[in-house]
């Protein structure tokens, strides 16, 4: 089980860098999700991974998993939709402004006018 | 007063001015000079003590493993320095208020002028050297904005930044020198430091951190050669130029080798670059300030040259030397800071500042020519005056010093400064005052009202007094003296006279005096001389410094940084994958300690739904809406994976973001383009895909150990568990770690999230307000649109289901503390209520009905959140203390009241804001110009008599 979660986590990985060295905003994007699971997924797996007890006091029961990372990452799932959707939002105004979804900056277009203030 | 509330008050004291600033002129300077007073007084209450010999402190632990504590102290070094700061802050204060033209702001210059005068303060009462940096650094900074004031004038903003650049340079060499010094001595507390004098003068550290030191105080206190950047802080205003070089910013570098004296000065080292340094600025500053015709360039460059006086006499490592710098730090206060004053009165009568367009004022301004003619005395150093007494001492002192083994070299540069000082002095009385009355001042010339001559004139009295009777403060004086002094020696003087017999410093002084009127009578000639002479041109120099330098840094920026971000990010990928390599590869790793859990088919099967998602994703990505629903499945198994290994909240919460996600970029999707073309070479999708392999087979190799392997300290999980229900009153142990035990990280990240919606907000409006608009509004879709926008099924169930949705989010949200639920969840369920009304019926239709605007939800939410936490304040707890209790209202059962469900319910509120107005930001954007608004719920409603296909069918192509 501890196998098939590391290897997810690195699957999830390899695909999100991958996928964040395109050239395009959209595919950036979803590389960028992609390794959002990647990090949601690691962090919560660093209470150690266990199956049948969620944090949910009962009686007679003693052994609960690991709260903490699981509320670590409930913020996290919540504030990385926030993220998303600024960056989809930069992306999308910088496309709608220029006709030109490419991450990088156009060829030739160094800072040249910038310093010449 | 407290010292924390006198450090305090100008901060604090600085947002009023502002505030005021609709009130007035008036209202503001009064409630600036109010400030200072009040921080005056304040003062004055503990001049008893100190008086006394008392040091008087004040302690906070901040962080005392770091050894960074915010102690204060007051000493009669400190309580001189804040006396002079405050005091003469309050005459220029009334001066400026008379000064500043109608259209200069006032509430920013005293705002400025405020946290000028706090950070001055600060170092002055600093019993920690490290709180000592950071107002030093605070001066720097303020003080550019002062000498920046007028920034419609190219020579204010360069003086300004030379200034930082200079000063700035400085106090980073001296964060270097107090570190040293405080590894030295183990300590940060300048009380500790000070007793150490043999441990810092026996170190080899010691000479590095005497010069990093310095080189902080001679660029703070404009010692050559850094003595250049004064001059061109000139072109500010002019109470900034009163307060910035008469009695604070230039002297705080003097007050920090006053302060050091016991431990940094008596050395050989300390001799030569203080003396030295103190010595060439003294006679340069004397000699340039003669030809400068400018009157304020004049008086700086004569601060400069009394700057490197008290400086060389700091050099000596003497007491008399120790004392006689204390005294003229005071006489050159009062002296320098009435001359500023009174340069200003004539820049403002006459409209010009240039000596050679000045004269014979003396009967056009009396009242003005009696103070320049007093304060000018006395910095000539003319006797029954202040300036007298102080630069006695300083010949005397220099007849005793031997620099370089010559017993000549001193005495004689030093008469050589007075020489030059007597004769600029004399040059400024009488080449602007004397001689005759002239018929081509730019303006008509006559003294000011008391607004302006008054705080010069209330500075001739010390000039004075002092000068007729020091025996009134020469305890005082000598009580400064022996705070400078330490326990190093004693302090040997017993009176300061006026008469000390025929000395070698007498004959010294009349030489400087009568040398300096010959001096102005060979004036004329010797201007050729100096004119003709080449002179280095320091602005010159330091700007082609500074050009170098950014030369320098363009060429390496710029070919590294191109704008091509995707290359940046390899490149970080690459680097962090090898660090982790050679981290995994230099550690210790030891074998697992975890029994492997062993995997069912549906685990397995799960996982390959995962893996071939995520697969597909990474070769089909260039359909984009495939892509979509692709990464939709990978949330979802994510979702799933999180309810399997015991995480039932974390499943709720992914999954409910992962629609909102999806109605996200769908929307964002609608303007972009569908596909992604071929654009990358294969060798670079090789490359990516190498770096791809690299980066996911390090995050596989560290997960895989991590979870093998047992936790290396015990966690503070078990702490949560066993006081949740005691503690917090819930079961559910990750809803009460969110709104109880680490509520204060929720707070800031629902404060993260509602800042995160309102810059999309923001965002959209810039985009709606531009160029863009157009486009958008006139844009046609180039997917073709369903014929029915607003499906009568569609509408109908959303209709039915909100309801029944917003019930489940209300149980949700009231389980939350007990079962998994909670806040976050309920509020992500409410939203995609809300969301699906939108989908049914469109944007318009449905903000039309939206009563309450989302960024109003957010604060309320924010807002909720922070008062429950500043309820518990009420308690005497802590901020987001939490309390709860059981009620029972019949007929339901007896349930839990807790604080924390109002902390809830603000974190529902946030969460619902910020997911609404996101998405209704996008949504706005997608409005069109032709297609009319519908007013109707659907398109087509057989319960509707008007025809409405036929709009619909308008409204849809």
């Amino acid at each position: 089980m501890e196998l098939l979660v590391a290897s997810a986590i690195g699957i999830l990985t390899a695909a999100g860098i991958y996928l964040t060295l395109r050239m395009r905003t959209f595919p950036v994007i979803l590389g960028i999700s992609l390794l959002t699971y990647a990090v949601n997924v690691f962090l919560f797996a660093s209470g150690r991974l266990m199956v049948g007890g969620p944090p949910i006091l009962r009686d007679g029961v003693a052994v609960y998993s690991d709260p903490l990372p699981q509320a670590l990452v409930l913020t996290a799932i919540v504030i990385s939709f926030g993220m998303t959707a600024v960056v989809v939002m930069i992306g999308l105004g910088a496309f709608l402004g220029a006709d030109d979804d490419h991450v990088d900056d156009p060829k030739g277009d160094d800072h040249r006018a910038e310093d010449a203030t | 007063m407290s010292l924390f509330l006198i450090v305090a008050l100008p901060f604090l004291g600085a947002l009023l001015p502002g505030l005021m600033y609709s009130a007035g002129r008036q209202a503001c300077a009064g409630v600036t000079f109010t400030v200072t007073l009040a921080a005056f007084v304040g003062l004055l209450t503990n001049a008893p003590a100190v008086l006394a010999g008392e040091v008087v402190t004040a302690r906070v632990d901040w962080m005392p493993i770091l050894g960074l504590n915010f102690n204060l102290m007051l000493d009669g070094l400190g309580f001189f320095f804040a006396l002079l700061i405050l005091g003469i802050g309050l005459l220029i204060i009334a001066y400026a208020r008379s000064y500043l033209a109608r259209e200069d702001n006032m509430g920013e210059f005293f705002t400025y002028l405020l946290l000028f005068q706090g950070a001055m303060v600060g170092i002055v009462l600093s019993d920690n050297i490290l709180i000592l940096l950071i107002f030093w650094e605070l001066t720097s900074l303020s003080s550019f904005l002062l000498i920046g004031y007028w920034k419609h004038l190219p020579e204010g903003r360069q003086g300004a930044r030379m200034a930082l650049t200079v000063t700035g340079m400085g106090g980073l060499a001296m964060i270097g020198g107090m570190l040293i010094l405080g590894q030295i001595v183990g300590s940060y507390d300048l009380s500790v430091i000070l007793q150490n004098r043999d441990l810092i003068q026996e170190s080899p550290l010691y000479l590095p951190a005497l010069i990093l030191i310095l080189l902080g105080c001679f660029t703070k206190s404009a010692q050559f050669p850094f003595h250049f950047w004064l001059p061109h802080a000139m072109a500010a205003p002019t109470p900034v130029s009163a307060y910035l070089h008469s009695a604070t910013m230039v002297k705080a570098g003097i007050f920090l080798m006053a302060r050091m004296w016991p431990v940094l000065s008596g050395t050989p080292e300390w001799f030569v670059l203080v003396t030295g340094a103190g010595l060439i600025t003294m006679v340069l500053g004397a000699v340039i300030a003669l030809f400068k015709h400018d009157l304020k360039a004049l008086l700086a460059f004569s601060t400069v040259s009394h700057l490197g006086l008290i400086t060389m006499l700091l050099g000596t490592g003497t007491t008399f030397g120790a004392m006689a710098a204390m005294f003229h730090v005071l006489n050159h206060a009062a002296f320098k800071a009435a001359l500023f004053m009174s340069a200003g009165i004539v820049d403002h009568e006459t409209h010009t500042r240039d000596i050679r367009r000045l004269g014979g004022l003396r009967h056009l301004m009396p009242i003005t020519f009696t103070i320049v003619v007093l304060a000018a005395l006395s910095m000539a150093g003319i006797p029954f005056l202040n300036g007298f007494l102080s630069k006695e001492m300083m010949l005397e002192e220099a007849t005793h010093t031997v620099l370089f083994n010559s017993p000549y070299l001193v005495p004689v540069l030093a008469t050589v400064g007075s020489l030059f000082s007597a004769a600029y002095c004399f040059r400024l009385i009488g080449h602007t005052f004397l001689g005759p009355k002239r018929d081509d001042y730019p303006a008509h010339p006559h003294d000011p009202g008391p607004g302006l001559w008054l705080p010069p004139a209330l500075l001739m009295i010390p000039v004075v007094v002092i000068g007729v009777a020091p025996f009134l403060v020469q305890d005082f004086v000598f009580l400064v003296a022996k705070s400078v002094i330490g326990g190093v020696a004693d302090l040997e003087v017993k009176y300061i006279k006026i008469w000390h017999g025929l000395v070698p410093a007498l004959y010294m002084s009349i030489i400087a005096v009568v040398g300096g009127l010959i001096l102005m009578t060979l004036f004329k000639p010797l201007l050729k001389g100096w004119e003709a002479a080449p002179r280095p041109e320091a602005k010159t120099i330091f700007e082609a410094i500074i050009a170098a330098a950014v030369r320098l840094a363009r060429g390496i920026i710029h070919p590294t940084h191109d704008g091509a971000f995707s290359r940046y990010a390899a490149i970080m990928t690459g680097f962090v994958s090898l660090a982790g390599y050679y981290a995994w590869r230099t550690g210790t790793v030891d074998a697992p300690t975890r029994e492997m859990q062993a995997a069912g088919p549906v685990e397995i099967a799960g996982w390959l739904m995962l893996v071939a998602a995520t697969g597909g994703l990474v070769f089909m990505h260039r359909n984009r809406l495939l892509a979509l629903i692709l990464i939709g499945i990978v949330g979802l198994m994510v979702s799933v994976g999180f309810v399997f290994f015991s995480a039932p909240d974390l499943a709720m919460t992914q999954f409910t973001v992962e629609v909102v996600t999806i109605i996200l970029l769908l929307l964002a999707l609608n303007f972009l383009p569908k596909k992604t073309p071929v654009e990358s070479s294969t060798l670079r999708r090789a490359r990516d895909g190498v770096i791809g392999v690299a980066g996911g087979l390090a995050a596989f190799t560290m997960a895989y150990y991590f979870l093998m392997r047992d936790f290396v300290a015990p966690s503070i999980s078990e702490f949560h568990l066993a006081n949740s229900y005691k503690g917090g009153g819930g079961t559910n142990v990750v809803n009460v770690i969110l709104v109880d035990f680490r509520g204060f990280d929720t707070f800031g990240e629902i404060i993260v999230l509602g800042i995160a919606a309102l810059l999309i907000y923001a965002l959209t409006e810039t985009l709606l307000n531009g160029p863009v608009r157009a486009r958008l509004l006139n844009r046609t879709p180039d997917q073709p649109l369903a014929g029915d926008m607003h499906p009568m099924m569609m509408v109908v169930l959303t209709r039915v289901m909100m309801p029944i949705i917003l019930m489940v989010g209300f149980y949700i949200f009231w389980r939350g503390h007990n079962e998994p639920g909670g806040g976050f969840i309920a509020g992500l369920i409410v939203s995609i209520a809300v969301v699906m009304q939108y989908m049914a019926s469109g944007f318009s239709w449905a903000a039309a009905r939206q009563r309450y605007p989302y960024h109003g939800v957010i604060g309320a939410g924010v807002l909720i959140a922070g008062l429950c936490g500043i309820g518990s304040w009420f308690f005497g707890k802590p901020f987001l203390t939490s309390d709860f209790t059981y009620v029972r209202i019949p007929p339901f059962q007896e349930f839990e009241l807790a604080t924390a469900a109002i902390f809830d319910l603000g974190v529902f509120l946030a969460v619902v804001g910020a997911v609404m107005l996101s998405l209704e930001s996008f949504s706005r954007l997608a409005r069109r110009a032709h297609v009319k608004d519908s007013e109707y719920p659907m398109d087509i409603d057989p319960s509707r008599d008007d025809a409405p296909q036929g709009d619909a069918v308008k409204g849809g192509v």
